[in-house]
């Protein structure tokens, strides 16, 4: 029984810490998709974060931080559209341009608005998401199994995390199954061939780019105003680059992209059980291996011991109309 | 978009110092309204950076001092790039170089000076470029995306050295984690050092003679990528993988090579460092060089002639930016990471933004004067 709750509890983790890697995979696909690399996830995470909890509360109500978050992340994909798509700049330096301006100045205007420590003040109850306890969640735990699945794993998540995985099914059949979706991977692989059925290749990959925009700043927003109740400086901790890790390793496909998040959201709530735990043979383990762990694994994931994962074809080449 | 320009027609000063040029000023635009939007008065600041970094000897010193880190490792982003990598892992590699340093320093201390000198510059180099080894290899031969995997290396690089610095080799005597404090006949001579030897007082300066390697790492890449047959051909590579390839031009071999010799200028890093500042390793001391190195190469574009100004720009945006972070309350050094990263934007990103304009400008300008 002890052993079923260790389980449980490591599995609720894995929900709960892999939801800010899917809504940020799930942004990288369509930005990828329609040829246009996206590395700033992790600058537009972290702008999100800061945006969201520092409108919470200004105006104390969370769901206005989330949507000032969303408008701060379309803007940044705008940016990187209009450096990268009308101007043709380099793709990645414009993300990195992007991930240094904004770790910088994150930080650099919470430390100038609220002291010089970088962090944002806490939110209290009214002003963050709050774990949602399913229906009947309480009644069911006595069930054997199926109670304490919905109980302990399925139930007491935040808002966001259920809409991650909602969130992918709908990416899978806007991407597969709609017009929109065909165009969007067409203008990814073949771009003059979508320009000579008369489609525009530059506005297709705006709104591949906005729509990046609005679901990366759910990733930012989890973190600042769900699981902590402020934002501190690199709170995204290089969840942008892992989502994007897992992109890759997904084939730039969302239910692969979905494992390969819930991979990691997997071995880092194992990571997190594992500190201090003497382990049989090697014994305790030191903390800052254990630490960094889900870095090597995006490592050995992308060095991708099961295939060459191939891009989409037209990706990281802005499109020069013919004359 | 207006008409497309005869480049051959456009002078090399309007194309590599004009655009530039230009690209900068805007940079510096969009950062003062940042300062005006943390509260502070932009035109001050600016008169700070100023004061902080010419006012007076030694805060002159320590901008030529932050100019040597930005040399090191804007030199090692332009050298990947030449071949089409974006080495974001500068910061780890110069970590690692650091432990090189400090390596050759304890166990190689029976040596003359000038011979530990030289083995720990190799040190420095070989760890740097151990650590730009495994992302060179995996984008060679696994098509690994570099960026990704530099930066994971960056975060692996710091739990390796604070578990190093914690557990390994840590000086047991001190709490912070940090190394035992290397034979002081091996501390690089300081500016000071120098100050005393020509008669002028000068207070404590981390300005060492690290500078002077770093001029001579400048004309290496310059030699190195302008000159030999291996910087052709990886800016044959970087230019077009599939006209390098029916060159007989190997793209893997030229891409682990040229993430080695990147990794080895990051590592050098370490030197200035540890054996002119610090004189031992400490956690973090790397402190986001690293990633300004990407700045400087782009603004620098990717040439050594370029990338001195470059790092001399950033030298003087620390070295008085610490003096407005020292006066102004509201400003912390994040302001000026926030900074870089508009720099990158303009000059790298952006640096289209206004050149047709400018060049079309210059050669209708030109054209008159000619017919005149």
């Amino acid at each position: 029984m002890e052993y079923f709750l260790d389980i449980a509890s490591l599995l609720n983790s894995t929900f709960r810490i892999s939801t800010p890697l899917v809504f940020a995979a799930m942004a990288g696909l369509f930005a990828e998709r329609s040829g246009v690399i996206d590395f700033s996830l992790e600058g537009k995470m972290l702008t999100a974060a800061f945006v969201a909890a520092t409108g919470s509360y200004f105006f104390g109500s969370e769901w206005l931080g989330l949507v000032l978050a969303i408008m701060a992340c379309v803007s940044l994909s705008m940016l990187h559209g209009f450096a990268s798509v009308t101007h043709k700049g380099d793709q990645v330096v414009s993300c990195v341009a992007i991930n240094i301006l904004m770790i910088g100045l994150t930080t650099a205007l919470a430390a100038a608005w609220f002291g010089e420590a970088g962090l944002t003040p806490t939110l209290n109850n009214d002003q963050r998401f709050l774990e949602i306890t399913l229906p009947f969640a309480d009644a069911l735990r006595s069930v054997p199994i199926i109670g304490l699945i919905y109980s302990e794993i399925l139930s007491g998540h935040y808002i966001f995390v259920y809409m991650a995985y909602l969130l992918v099914p709908v990416v899978y059949w806007v991407v597969f199954k709609t017009s929109f979706g065909l165009r969007l991977r067409a203008v990814g692989e073949n771009p003059s061939a979508v320009d000579t059925a008369g489609i525009n290749v530059f506005s297709m990959r705006y709104k591949a780019l906005a729509i990046n925009g609005v679901l990366i700043a759910f990733a930012g927003a989890h973190l600042s105003t769900a699981v902590n109740a402020n934002f501190f400086r690199e709170m995204s901790a290089g969840r942008g680059y892992l989502a994007l890790a897992a992109l890759i390793f997904g084939k730039w496909h969302p239910k692969t992209a979905l494992l390969a998040c819930m991979l990691f959201g997997f071995t880092d709530a194992l990571q997190i059980r594992l500190q201090g735990v003497a382990l049989p043979i090697v014994g305790i383990i030191p903390v800052q291996f254990i630490q960094a762990i889900p870095y090597v694994l995006t490592v050995v994931l992308l060095a991708g011991f099961v295939g060459k994962a191939i891009a989409p074809s037209a990706i990281g080449q802005p499109y020069v109309k013919e004359q | 978009m207006s008409a497309l320009v005869d480049k051959s027609k456009v002078p090399w000063w309007v194309s590599n110092l004009i655009v530039p040029l230009v690209n900068l000023v805007l940079a510096l635009l969009v950062s003062g309204l940042f300062i005006f939007i943390a509260g502070e008065n932009p035109i001050q600041a600016v008169q700070l950076i100023i004061y902080g970094s010419f006012g007076y000897i030694e805060g002159f010193a320590y901008t030529l001092y932050y100019t040597t880190n930005f040399i090191f490792t804007g030199l090692a982003f332009a050298v990947a790039f030449h071949c089409r990598l974006f080495n974001i892992g500068g910061e780890g590699q110069a970590y690692l170089g650091g432990l090189g340093v400090f390596f050759v320093a304890i166990n190689f201390s029976f040596l003359p000076v000038p011979i530990v000198w030289l083995l720990a510059v190799i040190g420095a180099a070989l760890f740097g470029a151990a650590w730009a080894f495994i992302p060179g290899y995996l984008q060679a031969k696994r098509g690994s995306h570099v960026v990704i995997t530099t930066i994971m290396f960056n975060f692996i690089a710091s739990s390796l050295m604070v578990f190093l610095l914690v557990d390994v080799i840590r000086d047991t005597n001190q709490m912070g984690p940090h190394t035992v404090v290397v034979a002081k006949e091996l501390w690089f001579p300081t500016f000071k050092d120098f100050g005393q030897f020509i008669g002028l007082k000068i207070r404590y300066s981390p300005l060492n003679i690290s500078f002077l390697l770093a001029i001579a790492a400048l004309f290496f890449v310059w030699f190195l990528i302008w000159k030999t047959k291996w910087g052709y051909e990886m800016r044959a590579v970087g230019h077009s993988t599939k006209a390098a390839v029916y060159a007989g031009i190997s793209p893997h071999r030229n891409i682990i090579i040229a993430m080695l010799i990147s990794g080895a200028l990051a590592g050098l890093l370490g030197i200035n460092e540890i054996l002119g500042v610090h004189h031992k390793v400490i956690a973090g001391f790397p402190a986001g060089y690293g990633f300004t190195g990407i700045a400087v190469a782009l603004m620098g574009r990717n040439h050594p002639i370029g990338i001195f100004p470059a790092a001399f720009l950033f030298g003087i945006l620390y070295q008085g930016g610490s003096e407005v972070t020292f006066d102004m309350p509201n400003i912390t050094r994040y302001m000026f990471v926030a900074v870089q990263g508009v720099i990158i934007l303009f000059s790298g990103a952006l640096e289209n933004l206004f050149r047709p304009q400018i060049e079309s400008f210059f050669v209708k300008r030109l054209n008159t004067v000619q017919t005149v």
